[in-house]
């Protein structure tokens, strides 16, 4: 038991002196210099304080960045609002009596003046306007009809100002339906002037009262 | 012997088959007469007989006998016990046959038997060898054989096995009736935007164009070598001009811009007239395809459309389709654009608009359509006479197209309640279904097609 305790004790002191770096001569630590010190500290203060004050100015150039950007998104945004708005208008559909392309008084002739607006209130807009007709009558006379009612919709604007190089004008007879079906509901549907952005309506304005 | 043959011819006669597609057309207006008379009975009657057996032989003569059925020139004739054609493939003789339904290569022509049947005329297959054999047709009131076509022998897998047995029908239709057949022709039209091809009696349907490629108004140039038709892309069309069994389409350059579509070919082949839609509306316009050059414009609408040109056969004339009285009607014009004038006379606001004129192979009728209380009907037109006769009145009736045999016009109708093509024989007043598949309009029907 004696004997145990005193094996013990040697094994603690052993792991004690091994801890401390026992056994290896000890080094001389340099003498610092306090001026070098304070000169230190100072050059690093100076640096840290250039440093608060790059990192603040680059935290307000930031924030007002910030702000433009998305000042200039939100405005982008609404740009893009209001040239969907306005594509939306564009796009609407005019529509025809059976066999005829004359431009119906009424919702039609409103559409129509819509679009005059448009075309007036955004010089580089050039617009596209394919014809269509329902699935009565020849298939290849209706190639002809949906032309001369792209042409009605064109001759409407340009008799009101719009020069004739910004509209185009392309039929697809009876080919696309809106509606498939065979009744007089699908039909009225189908007989109609489709109007798309050919060209400049990448950003679009609205018109005074619109 | 005399008496029961008489008998059997009796009872056979009364049993002549009737076509299950075929059916009269029905005209009926108060007061109005459409069509023409047809009297059963003076058509020749003509029997197609038996022979060696094997699959080609068999197919050939189930084709001949049907290519003689459609020509709408004979009442056929079957053998007592029913006919061996349709009972061939399975190699089983049917009861009652007569020995030259499985005898030697050269049958006995029994004359007396087929004259007592009501036959003027007997067709057989006659096997040289394994590669060609002989149709012959035999004058059965004369007794004798009045004409022998050879028949090249192709495997059923050969793409051209029916055609070749369809052009030796033809020739026989000739042999009997001085004019050849239809039979080896074909019927262009379009489903789904896509080019499809059909043959006369309705088989070997196949696809011109590749999907995805939207195409309009077929024609077919004078040899049955070249077709045009329109492709359609975002409202403009381009002529296409190619093989309709190859392909290898080229656009006709002037028409890469606008609107270009119902061409119809020169009867020389050498000049694309077609309808041009743009700025100006829409005109007809012809191109010089054997010089590849020379646009030129054969109407002048301004506020009248001018379109589907179609050649008169010796290439003089155009007729084509003109908004100029309002309602679209038929005009004609020198095929240079001069002395346009009315061609389908009409009455003004009683006559419905006229549309899709088609000049027949031997230039003496046009067919067009016309709307009869809001649906269009097929009527033909006497180029000389200018009478103008209906044809139709069951339902739809629209896009008439003529048969190489100037007897026969296919059209759209919709009387099944589906857009499909039909036949009509323009003597009789038949009609009979060519098409039973989706939605097909535009039908185009070839010349007599060459051999390959």
């Amino acid at each position: 038991m004696k004997f145990k305790l005193a094996t013990t004790l040697g094994i603690a002191a052993m792991v004690v002196a091994a801890a401390c770096g026992g056994g290896q001569p000890e080094e001389v630590a340099p003498q610092p210099d306090p001026d070098s010190i304070a000169r230190e500290q100072a050059r690093r203060d100076s640096l840290a304080r250039e440093q608060a004050r790059r990192d603040s100015i680059a935290r307000a150039r930031r924030l007002e960045e910030e702000r433009v950007r998305r000042e200039r998104e939100e405005a982008a945004r609404r740009e893009r609002e209001i040239t969907v708005a306005v594509v939306a208008i564009f796009e609407e559909h005019v529509n025809f009596d059976f066999d005829k392309y004359n431009i119906r008084p009424g919702i039609d002739t409103e559409r129509l003046e819509k679009k005059l607006a448009i075309m007036q209130a955004n010089p580089a807009l050039e617009m596209l306007i394919v014809g269509h007709a329902d699935e009565r009558g020849s298939d290849e006379y209706n190639m002809a009809l949906g032309m001369r009612r792209a042409l009605a919709a064109k001759n409407w604007l340009v008799d009101r100002g719009i020069d004739g190089n910004r509209i185009a004008v392309r039929s697809m007879g009876e080919e696309q339906p809106v509606d498939p079906r065979s009744n007089e509901e699908a039909w009225a549907k189908n007989r109609r002037n489709e109007f798309a952005v050919a060209a400049g309506g990448r950003v679009l304005v609205r018109p005074a009262g619109m | 012997m005399s008496s029961r043959r008489t008998a059997l011819a009796a009872a056979l006669l009364c049993a002549v088959p009737a076509a299950p597609l075929f059916a009269q057309d029905t005209p009926i207006e108060q007061g109005v007469r459409i069509g023409i008379t047809y009297t059963p009975g003076l058509r020749p009657g003509i029997l197609v007989l038996g022979g060696a057996r094997s699959v080609e032989l068999d197919s050939a003569r189930a084709i001949l006998r049907r290519d003689l059925l459609l020509s709408d020139h004979f009442e056929m004739i079957t053998l007592p016990g029913g006919d061996s054609l349709l009972l061939g493939l399975t190699g089983a003789p049917s009861e009652g046959e007569p020995e030259q339904a499985t005898g030697p290569a050269d049958p006995f022509v029994n004359y007396s038997l087929y004259a007592a049947l009501g036959a003027d005329y007997a067709v057989a297959l006659l096997v040289d060898d394994s590669v060609s054999a002989r149709v012959a047709v035999y004058d059965v009131r004369g007794e004798t054989v009045r004409r022998e076509l050879p028949l090249a022998l192709k495997s059923l897998d050969d793409p051209d096995f029916r055609m070749s047995v369809h052009r030796t029908a033809d020739e026989v239709v000739r042999a009997a009736t001085g004019e050849p057949g239809f039979a080896a022709s074909r019927v262009l039209y379009v489903r789904q935007g896509r080019l499809w091809r059909v043959d006369s009696d309705g088989e070997d349907r196949a696809p011109v164009t590749p999907p995805g490629v939207t195409t309009f108004s077929p024609t077919w140039g004078p040899s049955g070598r070249r077709i045009a038709y329109a492709e359609l892309e975002g409202g403009w069309g381009r002529l296409m001009v190619g093989s309709p069994d190859s392909g290898g389409f080229q656009a006709v350059p002037p028409t890469v811009e606008l609107l270009n579509f119902a061409a119809a070919f020169s009867p020389d082949g050498g000049v694309l007239a077609f309808s041009r839609s743009g700025d100006e509306g829409t005109d007809v316009y012809a191109y010089n395809l054997a010089q590849d050059c020379c646009l030129q414009r054969l109407t002048v609408g301004r506020f009248s459309d001018n379109l589907s040109p179609t050649f008169s056969p010796d290439g003089r004339q155009i007729a084509f389709v003109s908004t100029r009285p309002g309602l679209p009607q038929i005009y004609v014009m020198a095929a240079d654009g001069t002395g346009q004038e009315l061609f389908a006379p009409f009455d003004w606001g009683v006559t419905g608009s006229s549309h899709a004129p088609e000049w027949s192979p031997d230039g003496t009728r046009l067919a067009f359509h016309r709307d009869v209380q809001g649906s269009p009907q097929i009527f033909i037109m006497d180029a000389r006479s200018r009478a103008v006769r209906q044809l139709t009145s069951a339902g739809r009736n629209e896009d008439p197209t003529w048969a190489p045999d100037g007897r026969h016009i296919a059209f759209i109708s919709m009387r099944t309640g589906r857009r499909q093509i039909w036949v009509i024989d323009v003597e009789t007043g038949r009609v009979r279904q060519l098409t039973n598949v989706g939605e097909t309009r535009l039908p185009a029907w070839s010349p007599r097609l060459p051999e390959p």
